[in-house]
């Protein structure tokens, strides 16, 4: 196992771009005044040609990135989750969705995790907003090492792809000398056969201590990390049904389109299992310190753990 | 303005400034550069310009006030704890889980907030809508709202004020903070927003330029604002960022992160000193 790398995903993604733009002269970065904040800016002082500040016009952003693809590049816009695809979702769909263009676009600060900023910061919709939209691939990749390969994906896929940053320095538990990313496909993290988690993001390193946990109390318990939340894996949620007949998804996001909602379009319709959706339950979050508000909402280590002593009582 | 008035006023922004310095230490967070650019116009609305009453934050008849750049809000808690809208102790708890106050303004948890803000550019159209409600109910309540330079490259702050120009909204007084800066650099670097007179004017707006820390001018442009009839007025503030602290003065840096220690242990000091020394001129 490689050292842990502790690192924010958006500065995993800031590193990946530049790495790319050197094999890449199609790459253009594009930000909306948060280029320090979305690590653009890492991108910004290797290629400040290619770098554009549109300022804080996040819509006209998104349509600028649109025009520059459709002449050959390969446009990154970047803000904040909430503003990149709340402001400007309608310009995503109309302008990037509905032509089908290749444009990247990085929503950072996602999820309860931005912390102190509050409420009008913390994007819990983003998933499911850009989830919506005909063609859009979407990404939540959930360490340093899965974020530089999704990174890498995003570029070579042609066509739309959302990709969701964290603020927060989390810990990496991928090992980059055996680590795989393929676009669409899942990673069984740990076998087991009474229940199945499924998790997306940064609550996939907290699901997985939780998980070790329940092992040690005797119970074999599924761990899935879903990078690809669209299209989603839908052979490994069916094969996880079948063989634990139980899941539990988790996802820093409202429980409303995310993550869950994905899970159970599959599950629904192919192998019906009960499912119980953690993450943000149809509310605003709050300010506070990032990790007590993951606490507050039952998105660490021991909430989940005690989600999933409640689920396997069920069973 | 009377000398003592003015005395009084700049004592009270200067607490302002110092309610910003405490929040955002407390909070570890928070953007105390743009607080402490805005705090004498907030100072100035608060305590000169308008109606509003702390016992009755909710009155229907009462002034409003729209800060659209909403992340600027640790010195309007100051401000309105200073008027008496609730406790000053609670700038002590900014940002923290359970806190009244949030890290962008909350209308619906903090007392004389009229509008939650925080995404930039939709303040300024919020209150294009309340000066509009006050026109068809025939109420003169009036309605201001700070906008950042920066803001002003979002485009829904030219729709808010195509809207309010062609609706006559004279109740209505945008006053821009022209700080010079936003996160990523001086305004004039990231996207350019000048000339800012020339096209509030085209957009139907009565323009006044001032300087956004002088009382005298910042009276005499809300005073204009109210003889002009017809039209929108907007001023337009030059003004230092994070004013009054003097190593968070015109620095980028300080838009977006509280003091450590020892720099909030350098900020209170010269606050303090500051308001002594006014207090001394009184
Ligand atoms: C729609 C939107 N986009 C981006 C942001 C992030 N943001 C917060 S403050 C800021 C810069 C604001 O600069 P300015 O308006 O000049 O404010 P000031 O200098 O007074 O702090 C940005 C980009 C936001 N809050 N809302
Ligand atoms: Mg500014």
């Amino acid at each position: 196992m490689a050292d842990v790398v502790t690192k924010a995903t958006r500065e995993s993604f800031g590193e990946a771009l530049c790495e790319l733009a050197k094999e890449n002269d199609r790459i253009v970065v594009l930000d909306a005044d948060l280029a320090g904040a979305t690590k653009t800016s890492i991108f910004q002082k290797a290629y400040p040609d290619r770098f554009f500040d549109c300022g804080i016009a996040e819509g006209n952003m998104m349509s600028i990135a649109a025009g520059l693809s459709t002449c050959g590049k390969i446009p990154v816009a970047a803000s904040f989750a909430m503003f990149a695809t709340g402001r400007a979702y309608e310009q995503i769909r109309n302008s990037i969705g509905y032509p089908n263009l290749n444009v990247k676009i990085a929503g950072s600060h996602a999820g309860i995790s931005t912390g102190e900023d509050g409420a009008t910061h913390q994007c819990l919709e983003d998933v499911a907003l850009m989830r919506t939209i005909p063609g859009m691939t979407v990404l939540c990749p959930a360490d340093h090492y899965e974020m530089l390969a999704a990174t890498k994906a995003a570029i070579e896929h042609v066509g739309p792809v959302y990709i969701r940053l964290g603020r927060l320095a989390i810990d990496s538990f991928n090992d980059p000398a055996t680590y795989k990313f393929e676009l669409g496909k899942g990673i069984t993290m740990h076998e087991g056969n009474e229940i199945t988690v499924i998790a997306t993001g940064l609550v996939v390193n907290e699901a997985r201590k939780a998980v070790e946990t329940l092992e040690k109390e005797g119970h074999s318990v599924r761990l899935i990390n879903i990078h690809t939340i669209k299209p989603i894996d839908r052979d490994i949620v069916i094969k996880a049904a079948n063989e634990t007949g139980r899941i539990i998804t988790i996802e820093e996001h409202n429980v409303i389109g995310g993550l869950g909602d994905a899970v159970c379009d599959v599950v629904t319709s192919e192998c019906p299992v009960p499912v119980r959706k953690v993450g943000v339950y149809d509310r605003f979050g709050y300010s506070g310190p990032a990790w007590e508000l993951l606490e507050k909402f039952g998105l660490t280590e021991t909430g989940i753990a005690e989600v999933i002593r409640e689920e396997l009582a069920k069973k | 303005m009377q000398t003592t008035e003015k005395r009084q006023l700049q004592i009270l922004a200067t607490k302002a400034r110092l309610g910003a310095v405490i929040g955002t230490f407390n909070a570890k967070s928070g953007h105390p550069g743009g607080s402490l650019s805005a705090a004498d116009i907030m100072t100035y609305l608060y305590f000169k310009e308008m109606n509003v009453d702390p016992a009755n934050p909710s009155d229907a008849d009462r002034d409003r006030f729209v800060l659209s750049k909403g992340h600027c809000c640790p010195s309007l808690y100051a401000v309105l704890a200073l008027k008496g809208f609730f406790e000053w102790e609670e700038l002590y708890k900014l940002r923290h889980v359970g806190a009244m106050l949030q890290g962008h303004p909350d209308m619906k948890g903090t007392p004389g907030i009229d509008m939650s803000t925080g995404s930039l550019g939709q303040g300024v159209s919020a209150a294009c809508g309340m000066a509009l409600a006050g026109k068809f109910d025939k109420k003169d309540y009036r309605v201001y709202a700070i906008l950042g330079d920066g803001e002003c490259e979002e485009g829904q702050v030219w729709e808010a004020a195509m809207f309010a120009a062609h609706n006559k909204l004279d109740n209505l007084v945008v006053i821009v903070d022209q700080n010079g800066l936003q996160i990523d650099g001086p305004v004039c670097e990231v996207c350019g927003i000048e000339p800012l007179d020339k096209k509030f004017e085209s957009f139907g707006f009565n323009v006044v330029k001032i300087d956004g820390h002088n009382f005298d001018e910042i009276e005499a442009a809300f005073e204009n604002a109210k003889s002009v009839k017809g039209k929108p007025t907007a001023i337009l503030a030059k003004t230092v960022k994070g004013k009054g602290v003097s190593f968070m003065e015109d620095k980028v840096d300080w838009h977006g992160k509280g003091p450590n220690k020892a720099e909030f242990e350098m900020a209170s000091e010269e606050l303090n000193a500051e308001i002594a020394r006014l207090e001394g001129e009184c």
